[in-house]
């Protein structure tokens, strides 16, 4: 790692300001992302983005700048979208109409894949999140792991019972998946 | 759920839930909204700090002034 990043990871744990808005502006759009990944509205992203790099700052003196601020951010941020999951409505659903650039839909009736949604925002929210970033997101198991501070097998555990689930629900609503 | 199942609510969940185009960065600058955030959690820990002191002191006093209230205070700690 060059030797300026270092210095400004170091000073930001001491709580300098100007090496904290340094480190904002290189990761603000990759931690904005992953938490638009996660909660699917871009303005409550945005607000969450704040709310995260606030949490940072506060949690400064527990960085550690040999494991690389993103991931730590990026774990940081996962748990301020979890508790914004954690409070909305369980039967809110996610938004389903995010620019994405592969929209398939392929042969699912729209009413089907709005039952899915509303059953996928029942779920609990820990399974919600997993099932999001390694299934919808598709994001690596490592990456989902290290983010929501548990192991790849649990991670995969998150994800089967997060479709076990769905799939009870929809059955019980007469859908046969 | 075997295998199948599973693969097939992967592929439904995707189509209910498209993945989100998350390249672009936020639309508005969060740096001032962040600034916000600190500038409001600033003034209370000194807040607190001040009234920890004030009270510590009120106590001081009373126990100098008033020595018999030792074990009054003792018994409700």
């Amino acid at each position: 790692m060059p030797d300026a990043a270092n210095c400004t990871m170091e000073r930001f744990r001491q709580g300098d300001l100007d090496a904290f808005e340094t480190l904002f502006h290189q990761h603000r759009r990759a931690v904005y992302g992953w938490i638009l990944r996660i909660v699917r509205d871009a303005a409550e992203a945005e607000d969450l983005t704040a709310e995260a790099f606030w949490r940072i700052y506060r949690a400064r003196t527990r960085f550690d700048p040999g494991r690389g601020f993103e991931p730590w951010a990026r774990r940081i941020a996962t748990r301020a979208a979890l508790d914004w999951l954690r409070a909305r409505r369980p039967e809110t659903a996610l938004a389903a109409d995010l620019p994405a650039p592969a929209a398939g839909d392929a042969g699912v009736a729209a009413e089907i894949r709005q039952k899915i949604a509303q059953a996928f925002a029942r779920l609990p929210p820990k399974l919600r999140i997993a099932a999001l970033l390694a299934v919808v997101e598709e994001q690596p198991h490592k990456e989902v792991a290290e983010a929501l501070g548990v192991s790849v097998p649990a991670v995969k555990v998150r994800v089967f019972r997060a479709l076990r689930m769905l799939r009870k629900d929809l059955v019980a609503q007469g859908i046969t998946p | 759920m075997n295998l199948h199942e599973d693969e097939r609510m992967k592929k439904l969940l995707r189509q209910a839930l498209p993945p989100v185009a998350s390249g672009d960065g936020p639309e508005h600058n969060l740096w001032p909204a962040v600034l916000r955030r600190l500038d409001k959690e600033q003034p209370a820990p000194v807040a607190w700090l001040w009234l920890d002191w004030a009270l510590a002191g009120a106590l001081l006093l009373v126990v100098a002034a008033f020595p018999a209230s030792i074990p009054v205070f003792l018994y409700y700690l």
